[in-house]
Parts: C-alpha cells; structure tokens; sequence
C-alpha cells in the first residue's frame, strides 16, 4: 500500500491501530472517488489528516462538533458519497442520538471511527477512556460494529467497509499494537478467523485484546492445554454460527475485550450460547467500573486486560466444564 | 422551478385554506399530531413548493433536484398534505397518518416520496442540509437546499454548531426558514429560554437574514428570491407567524401544539377556513 506521505516509518512489529485507519483511508481515497471524510479537530491524532493532506477538497474540517458531523456525514452520505467521519471514541459518543436517528435509523451509509478506544489510551485518564461505545453501538439497528486487531486489519477494514452500503462504527485505539495479521491480509465482514487451533477452551478476543490472548494461548501451551483463539473483530452482525462451532468444539469459552464487561463482546457471545449452546464462559474485559491516569501496561495489569489474566480465565473455564 | 411552473402568487392564499383543511383532517382521524405547527409553517412551505423549489413529482429522487429538509419533523401533517397537493403521491394516502402499515409516518420520513430527511430529533435539520450541499458542490451540482426549523430548536445547540459550519464553508445554496411562531410545546419559546435578540444572532454567525411576515405569501416568496442572490453565505429566512396561524382560537395556543381538536373545535375551524357544514368522517375511511 502506497500513499500515506506523512506515516511513520513502520515498526517491524507493531503499530497504532489508529495509522492502519489512516492508511488504508489514503488508498481508499484514490481507489474511489466517492470516498469523503470529516473529522473535528483531531484528524492528527485520528489519523484522518493523512486523507485530508491527499484530498483537501473531499476532507470537512467540522471543528470541534460532533453532533454537527454526524448530521453533515449523512447528508453527504445521501448525495451519494460515501463520508468516513471520526473523533475520539468517547467524543462520538457526544453525538450519540444524532447517529441513532439521522444515521442508523435511515440506514445511511455513513462509516464512523472511534479512535482512541479503550482504557488503552491510557495517561489521558477516565474521561477519554472509553469502555461503552462498543455496547451503545451495537444496540442500534443497521449498525455494523467493527474492532480491528492490529494496524494491518484496520488497513484492510476501512477499505472493505466501502462496498457495504449502511452504517458502520470502526472502534480503533491510540497505542501501538503488534501485529498480529500479515501486510496486505485480506478482510471480509462477518468473517471470524481462526488465528490458533485448539480444543480445550476457545478464547474469543478482539482489538488489543487479541495480541494478549495469543500470549496466553503460548503460556496454556506449555501447561498442555490447547487454546483455540479466534479474532472477532466484526462484534455485530456477529458470526453466530461460528461462536457456536467454536463452544461445541471446545466446551468452554473465553472471550477478552478492551471494553466494560457489559455490552461488548463479552455480552454479543454470551446471548448467542445462551440461547443456542450453553458451555461455560469468563468474560475478561473491564469490570464495570471507570478508569485513570497511567500507562497501557500499568492499567491493563491493574484492570485485568493482560495475558496473564485472558490464561487465568482460560484455566477457569475449563475447570467448569462437566460440573453444572 | 422554471417560470411557467409557478403557481401565480394570487392562487396560494387558496391552496393554504386547502392544506389546513388537510391538517385538521389528518390529525383528528389518528387523533394525534400537531396541527399548531403545521398552521405556521403553511404558507412558508406552500410558496416553497408552489413558487421555488425544482422538484419533480413524478422523479423524486432525481439527482438535481433541489432538497427540502423539514427539521421540525412533527410538523408533518403540511408537508406531506403538500406533497400530496403537488402529485408526490395520491390524497388517498393522507387517512393513514400515523396508522400501522400506512406510509405516513408521525415524523417525516424517507419512507414518503419527495422527503429527503427523516425527521422527529429537533435541532438536527440544519447538520443534515449542509451535509447535503457540501455533497451537491462537491458534485458540481447548482441545486439549493432549504430546511425549515422552528423557533423552539433554536435551544438546542446542535443548531449553533450546524450555523457555523454552514457560514464557515460559504454554503450560499443553504436556504434556512425559521417558523417563528412563537410557542413551544409548554408555553411562548422565550418564556422558556430567550431567544432574542434571534435576528442578531444569526447575522452574528454570519448568515443573511430576511424577517418578514410568514403568513403574507407575497413577502415569502420576496424573501425566498432575495436568497437566491446571496452569495458566499447562507440565507436565513426568520418567517414571523404564529403557532396555529390561519384560525383565531388556536392562535399562539401551546394547548394545539400536540393535540387533535375535539369535535367542537373541528366545526368552529372548519367555519372560519369556509366549510360551515363539517361533520366528522365516517370511522375506519382507509
């Protein structure tokens, strides 16, 4: 992929999510011309400034205003254009009730990112640490909810979302990640892919989430226990039948997320194998409770976000098995 | 719209008697709806679709068209008897306001043909016009974008935001009406939260403002061609009406915002828009 003039220089083992965002926007852009985006003032961070740099007279500069863009995104949207608006996660949010009614509810083909998401944010504090939007966003109609694992399936992602007609919401995250797909790693909606085969518990993971439960597969490795690790990063529509080949397979499920415990994914797989196939199941995610100030590292250890927990979770749901 | 398409300015007075007629009609058959609002906002929209905007009926979604967006969606009952007026769909359908598996929403919705925003949220009209016309110029397209709000979303702050961005980016295709009317859903809008000094503040934000008499067709259809010259910014179009305009006791009423009229009322508004005989219509009509 060519094209990002003002990228850094790629880390040989990781990168913001955020800049596959950016990147694959860039592409995107040339690719189609139908492609506008919109941000408000904070393209720099959201990594929209790399499109705006490309394409000044297709990127809306909407200030510091987001009910105001989302509004703008979908009457762009309605002359035919495809928008890509973004902000911060938690600041889309601002401009919740204008996207339930203005976007989902009309089935506007609107594309919106949430940078930044997560207590993975970190020194920036609880205010900017958003642990909901994954929740909020999947309760509407029409919408599609979208949590890349690494720069590379972001890059992959915001391309393919052009050629689905409705409203997206791509939830990105400010810090880098490693990679955990190949470059040019080809990306479907709906689509959960399998990273590490196993039978004794399928962890189920998304976003940043997904390079720890890969560590964790590693450390119930040596301990001989077979760890199936499965990205999904489209939480909504939610590959049901997938989630429930993966439960039958293994009998115990593990899902991980940088995000509340209520609302997310945690919640997306416990309602399909509640209803079609009830194994046991430990959710690791933020537990209900705001964040602070401090670095990723420190806060995904003192919340429980890290690999270590992901394998204790693991070694819990299995411990369940056979006993109900 | 092209000249011989106008209806003569001396006509419209008639086809807003005929609307109102529509709205109170509408409104008691679901027993529901907002009729005050609909009042104000009468003659406004019957000089828009009968004088200026280029539409056509038989193509609603043609791509050069120009966009009404009727941010006060509750006011629903005008527009669409307008819509049905101007052929977007047959009269038959106006029973079936706000009734299940009838195409006439509560709120205007992309649903009905010639209805280019999904409406019922105040104070989000305005974001979605310019929208809109940021999409039509970046397309090379000439046609105009008019959004109809009233004075109560005027205290929603997604207004002011919506305001600036219009101003900021030269939108001078973006044609705002404000139905002035005066009266929210409780009581007078600046009772509740001043408004004023309203003219100056959209001046302040950098649009054109007209204020003029909103239910003299004449000075509308004056203010909607002085818009049309402006260039490299917004127009705002500040139509002082009132709420329930067109039959003396509902005037500046907060009681008609919501509410259909008791069979009473209906006979007393009925004699003052020129029906003395109203009888209410047989139940289950659609």
């Amino acid at each position: 992929m060519g094209g990002a003039p003002t990228a850094p220089s790629q880390a040989k083992d990781g990168l913001p999510v955020r800049d596959g965002y950016g990147k694959g926007l860039v592409a995107l852009g040339k690719a189609n011309p139908k492609v506008v985006a919109l941000d408000a003032d904070l393209q720099d961070s959201t990594r929209a400034q790399w499109f705006q740099k490309e394409f000044p007279a297709r990127f809306v500069q909407m200030g510091i205003a987001e009910q105001d863009m989302m509004g703008t995104a979908a009457g762009l949207a309605s002359t035919g254009l495809i928008p890509y608006a973004s902000s911060f996660a938690i600041f889309t949010e601002r401009g919740f009730e204008q996207v339930r009614n203005t976007i989902a509810r009309t089935n506007a083909n609107v594309k919106l990112a949430g940078s930044h998401g997560g207590i993975q944010i970190g020194e920036d504090g609880s205010s900017a640490q958003c642990i909901e939007d994954i929740a909020i966003y999947r309760a509407l109609p029409n919408m599609a909810v979208l949590v890349p694992g690494d720069a590379r399936e972001a890059e992959a992602m915001v391309q393919a979302l052009a050629a689905h007609q409705g409203p997206s919401y791509m939830r990105l995250t400010r810090n880098k990640v490693p990679f955990v797909h190949p470059e040019g790693m080809a990306w479907k909606l709906g689509q959960v892919e399998t990273l590490k085969d196993g039978n004794d518990v399928a962890i189920l993971a998304c976003g940043p989430l997904l390079h720890e439960a890969l560590q964790a597969h590693e450390a119930l490795a040596r301990e001989g226990l077979n760890a199936r690790v499965l990205n999904v990063s489209t939480i909504k529509p939610l590959d049901a039948a997938a989630v429930v080949q993966a439960a039958k397979a293994c009998g115990a499920v593990v899902t991980a997320e940088d995000h509340n415990v209520m609302g997310g994914l945690g919640s997306a797989v416990s309602e399909v194998l509640g209803e079609q196939h009830p194994v046991p199941i430990e959710r690791v995610g933020v537990r209900d409770t705001f964040g602070e100030s401090g670095t990723p590292a420190q806060l995904y250890e003192k919340y429980g976000l890290t690999a270590r927990h992901v394998a204790e979770a693991a070694r819990k749901a299995i411990a369940r098995k056979g006993k109900r | 719209m092209k000249q011989g398409d106008r209806l003569p300015l001396d006509q419209l007075p008639e086809v807003a008697r005929r609307v109102r007629l529509d709205v109170l009609d509408m409104t008691y058959r679901a027993q529901s709806g907002h009729p005050g609002g609909s009042f104000s906002a009468t003659e406004a929209l019957v000089t828009l679709y009968f004088r200026h905007l280029r539409v056509d009926p038989a193509r609603p979604q043609w791509e050069d068209r120009d966009r009404f967006v009727l941010s006060k969606g509750h006011c629903s009952p005008a527009m669409y008897a307008i819509l049905a007026a101007r052929g977007f769909f047959p009269r038959s359908e106006l029973v079936g306001f706000r009734r299940l598996g009838h195409m006439l929403q509560g709120h205007v919705d992309l649903k009905v043909p010639g209805v280019d925003f999904s409406a019922g949220s105040l104070g989000q009209g305005l974001s979605f016009a310019n929208g809109v016309a940021l999409g039509l110029r970046m397309a090379g397209k000439d046609a105009r974008v008019y959004c109809m709000m009233g004075d109560g979303e005027q205290q929603e702050g997604q207004v002011w935001e919506a305001a600036m961005t219009a101003a900021h980016h030269k939108l001078d295709t973006v044609c705002a009406i404000l139905d002035y009317n005066k009266v929210s859903q409780t009581g007078f809008v600046n009772d509740n939260k001043k408004l004023e000094p309203l003219a100056d503040k959209w001046r302040a934000f950098g649009w054109h403002v007209v204020v003029v008499d909103g239910h003299d067709v004449k000075a509308l259809d004056k203010a909607f061609e002085e818009a049309h010259t402006v260039k490299g910014m917004p127009t705002i179009v500040i139509s002082d009406t009132k709420k329930g305009g067109g039959v003396s006791f509902m005037a500046l009423k907060s009681d008609y915002h919501g509410r259909a009229l008791t069979d009473d009322e209906m006979k007393r508004a009925h004699a003052e828009l020129g029906v003395p005989d109203w009888q209410p219509p047989a139940k289950g009509g659609a």
